[in-house]
């Protein structure tokens, strides 16, 4: 089924060439969602990202991989402006983040989970993806403390949606869990959902399928292909599981010392000896 | 471990439940001729900290910040309120509309002063931010201390010592400096206290069950990923203050109007980490418990002063606040005593069974 | 002429704010936790060294010496107790059973010794006259300036001579590190302790040499005012205790003298806002954000 679905989807060509990614097919609107062009940031007189030049075409899955420290949660933070980079732009939808803030840029459709869980640990399962959907469940705190029709009326939508949006890791019967009480692939899947409440344009995972074991990972794969199809958006991951990345990305990003040393589909990587030697070391001569 | 957490509306409506039958008992007992009047003159001051309490609560366990501060706002709410209901004598004469009214204003002094609080909270976090708290509450009592507010025929007069303080003769001073308050008309009664802490419970229980409640929560319990879902922190953080400050306010008002007079040194440190005691004791977080906390802490000393038990008070409130804090925190003794109270359980259900 | 006089008094004052600063900088740079009862250790120092020099009529060094050794032990016994617990703990916890320690500690005394004031014998008397009926300096003012410029050389070359001093910096950067490293972290901190709390002890002698009046409450005025100058310099920082200390002095006596005595607490208190305001992590303190 999943490989049916893989091979339904044509693989986009990325060239080492900034934002100039052939946007896939099925893209009815063909300027990319995401587009950085020689981003960069120094943290003192380290430079840990330097000319991160990409694009991400509105219903793509890109992955971006490299050794540890290469700076692969750094251009995250980069593109949701926990850090403000030091050189270069993001573009979000054709729209430019310069001087924007992390709140902002959430607002802009860019939503996020950690490679370290962060979860409103004491709020329940529900509360935590109403949370996520307070930019779309609008209603002022006085109608909340007087229990105005609009509290009434808003707080259903919210209940409602939460639980759909839970529906799709089979986790409604966990909603009113403590988020914080949760074993650990039950809190990654939940910071997934709780980014999709905010409904994002492109889904930033960083490492969803960390402490995942083989059959968690696989079930994984599956559901972010089901959320790409389902909300029809773009989505980037960080991921160390090379069967996850290469199984369910369509572009890969290969960063190693804040640079990009390769571009392209999974096959183009698993071939590129730049890549290899990243990973494995150069290979000694003779 | 698998938690199931209560829903919030079942436990708001057994707080509503507590303090409508403690009125009720209470009523009843001074009808009886059960409550000795040194009983009674707790009464308000006990509500004025059940007030308190549940509004520091919405600080330190709601929001997650430490106010250490929390009395600088009851003292902004006393004497604008004294102000005020002194103020309103002709114009509202019905007498617990004016004290509506002073209370009202009280509340508005609080919020003012929460969001001028408010404004540096968005930039500091932790222990520095308690710092400015604590900065803001001895910085409004000295003002305070300095402060001469006095009405005469012209309007209002304020001066900040007391050689430029003229009044006319038919003047009234309210303020006198360090005299603080004096002359007051006491206004504030029982009812009032109990009509006070249900709109406490009404407007912290329905802002935590609200988005803005939700989002306030989740900035305490991780800043940054409240950031990456579009939460507002500013704007959370300086509602929580304002509206903690406004009901400390309220609850100031109602006390400065308890008493024939008052003077700013009432409202100093001590009194913040007082009502800290109360919302830690009670758990943070928990409004029942802060509410408990309050009013059972408030009322016991005094009554156990025959004991000669009240020079002890501070002392054991202070051992208790450090073993409140080991307990709940350290790993090894709340698995112990966790174990104890599970232990407990157990026998109490194999008792009843 | 005054001015200059005010100057002195500032400098003076501020030296000893300085001493206590200290304290809480090297114990937050540590323990990355807000000592609230070091303002109390203070009080104890001082009624130690009250008794001794008051009620046994030892000499002054002895008192001296005797509050300095009951007060290393005192911090060192509070750090045991209620602190080394609550390591992991959040940091609102620590901070709310620093506050419980120092009520402790304050309410204690008051049992122990009464609150009455009482007033301390300085240490050193009269006053060294400059330009006669204008201006001149106390011998206390003097020996504070010359134990805090002691104080601050003696800590600086620990800190970065001794190999004590070297655990101490190893741990305030990195305690998992430290550890691994085999530096014994609970000694060091402990260590970190007794060094504060003696400091205390001998500005809670200064102090009351300098304003004889003592009571249980003596402290922690003092010490919330000491631990603004920490936060004013950047708390962590040896020098930026220093410089806060002395400008929180100086601070303080020009408001006194030139705005109200009355609003100097306020006037110290509104610079402390503004200076956070402006730098969030104090004069010469460095910020460090959280990691993402």
């Amino acid at each position: 089924m999943s490989e049916q679905k893989k091979n339904n989807y044509p693989k986009p060509k990325l060239v080492p060439v900034p934002s100039t990614n052939i946007i896939p097919e099925r893209d009815v609107d063909k300027r990319p969602i995401l587009e950085c062009r020689h981003l960069g940031i120094d943290f003192g007189g380290l430079t840990a990202v330097d000319d991160f030049n990409m694009a991400i075409g509105r219903t793509e899955i890109a992955g971006l991989i490299g050794p540890n420290g290469a700076g692969k949660t750094t251009v995250f933070n980069l593109l949701t402006k926990v850090y403000q980079p030091t050189r270069g732009t993001v573009m979000i939808d054709g729209r430019d983040t310069a001087g924007k803030n992390t709140i902002q840029v959430s607002h802009m459709g860019v939503a996020r989970t950690f490679q370290n869980i962060r979860l409103f640990g004491n709020l329940t399962v529900e509360e935590n993806v109403k949370v996520g959907l307070h930019e779309h469940t609008k209603y002022n705190a006085v109608s909340g403390i007087l229990r105005l029709p609009s509290y009434w009326k808003k707080e259903r939508e919210a209940h409602e949606k939460a639980l759909e949006l839970l529906s799709i890791f089979d986790m409604q019967d966990m909603a009113d869990y403590q988020a914080g009480s949760l074993p650990y692939g039950a809190q990654r899947r939940l910071e997934i959902v709780r980014a999709l409440a905010t409904k994002p344009s492109l889904l930033l995972l960083d490492e969803p399928a960390a402490g995942m074991n083989p059959s968690e990972t696989a079930e994984l794969m599956n559901n972010i292909r089901k959320i790409r199809d389902t909300f029809q958006i773009a989505i980037m991951l960080i991921e160390h599981d090379m069967n996850l990345v290469m199984g369910v990305c369509e572009g890969i990003c290969v960063l190693n010392f804040g640079k990009i040393i390769a571009k392209g589909t999974p096959d183009d990587i698993q071939a590129n000896p730049a890549v290899i030697e990243a990973y494995l070391g150069k290979q000694k001569e003779g | 471990m698998k938690k199931k957490v209560n829903k919030n509306s079942l436990n708001g409506f057994i707080n509503y439940g507590i303090v409508v039958a403690a009125y009720v008992v209470i009523r009843a007992m001074i009808g009886g001729g059960m409550v000795s009047n040194s009983l009674q003159s707790l009464l308000v001051p006990a509500c004025c900290y059940v007030v308190m309490a549940v509004s520091l609560n919405l600080t330190v366990g709601i929001l997650g910040e430490l106010s250490l501060g929390h009395a600088g706002f009851m003292s902004l709410g006393a004497f604008s309120g004294i102000v005020a209901s002194i103020m309103l004598q002709e114009a509202i004469p019905f007498i617990p509309l004016r004290l509506a009214a002073s209370m009202a204003i009280g509340a508005l002094a609080g919020a003012l002063g929460g969001a001028i609080v408010g404004v540096p909270v968005l930039r500091l976090q932790g222990d520095y931010l308690a710092i400015v708290t604590l900065a803001f509450g001895q910085i409004i009592k000295n003002i305070i201390m300095v402060l001469y507010v006095g009405v005469d025929e012209t309007g209002i007069h304020v001066a900040a010592s007391s050689d430029r303080f003229v009044l006319a003769d038919d003047g009234v001073a309210i303020i006198k400096g360090p005299m603080g308050a004096v002359g007051v008309t006491k206004l504030a009664s029982f009812t009032a206290g109990f009509i006070l802490i249900l709109v406490t419970l009404l407007v912290v229980q329905n802002l935590v069950s609200s988005r803005a409640g939700r989002a306030i929560m989740a900035l305490r319990d991780n800043r940054i990923a409240a950031e990456s879902v579009g939460i507002n922190v500013t704007k959370y953080k300086l509602m929580a203050f304002v509206i903690s400050a406004a009901l400390a306010g309220a609850a100031g008002a109602l006390f400065g109007l308890n008493y024939s007079s008052t003077v700013a040194s009432k409202f100093d440190f001590n009194t913040s980490i007082l009502v800290l005691v109360f919302v830690v004791l009670g758990g943070l977080g928990s409004i029942r418990g802060s509410m408990i906390a309050a009013a059972l802490l408030y009322v016991l000393p005094e009554l156990l002063r025959s004991f000669d038990i009240a020079e002890y008070r501070m002392l054991i409130y202070a051992i208790i606040l450090i073993l409140v804090m080991l307990v709940t925190n350290n790993p090894t003794m709340k698995t112990f005593f966790g174990s104890l109270l599970k232990k407990s359980k157990k026998k109490k259900e194999g008792a009843g069974a | 002429m005054s001015f200059l006089n005010n100057v002195i008094t500032g400098i003076s004052l501020g030296s000893i704010y300085a001493i206590i600063a200290l304290g809480y900088t090297m114990v937050y740079g540590i323990a990355k936790m807000l000592n609230f009862a070091h303002g109390d250790v203070i009080m104890v120092g001082a009624y130690m060294a009250f008794f001794a020099m008051g009620r046994f009529e030892l000499p002054a060094i002895a008192g001296v010496l005797l509050a300095v050794v009951v007060c290393t032990a005192l911090g060192i016994v509070i750090e045991r107790l209620a602190y080394k617990p609550l390591r992991q703990a959040p940091s609102l916890a620590v901070l709310i059973t620093a506050i419980g320690v120092s009520y402790f500690l304050q309410n204690g005394a008051q049992i122990l010794w009464g609150a009455a004031t009482k007033t301390f014998t300085p240490i050193v008397n009269g006053t060294l006259v400059l330009v006669p009926e204008q201006l001149s300096i106390s011998y206390v003012a003097i020996l504070s300036v010359v134990c805090c410029i002691v104080v601050m050389i003696g800590l600086t070359l620990f800190t970065t001579r001794t190999k004590m001093g070297k655990t101490m910096r190893a741990c305030s950067e990195d305690k998992a590190a430290a550890q691994l490293m085999g530096i014994n972290v609970d000694a060091t901190i402990s260590m970190t302790f007794a060094i504060g709390s003696a400091l205390a002890a001998i500005a809670g002698v200064l102090m009351c040499s300098a304003y004889p009046v003592l009571s249980p409450t003596t402290g922690s005025m003092p010490g919330i005012r000491a631990f603004t100058a920490a936060v004013f310099g950047g708390i962590g920082s040896i020098p930026g205790a220093l410089l806060g200390g002395i400008l929180l002095g100086i601070i303080e006596t020009f408001g006194k003298a030139y705005i109200s005595t009355d609003l100097s607490d306020a006037v110290v208190f509104a610079v402390l806002i503004i200076v956070l305001l402006v730098k969030p992590a104090g004069l010469m303190g460095k910020y460090v954000p959280e990691k993402v």
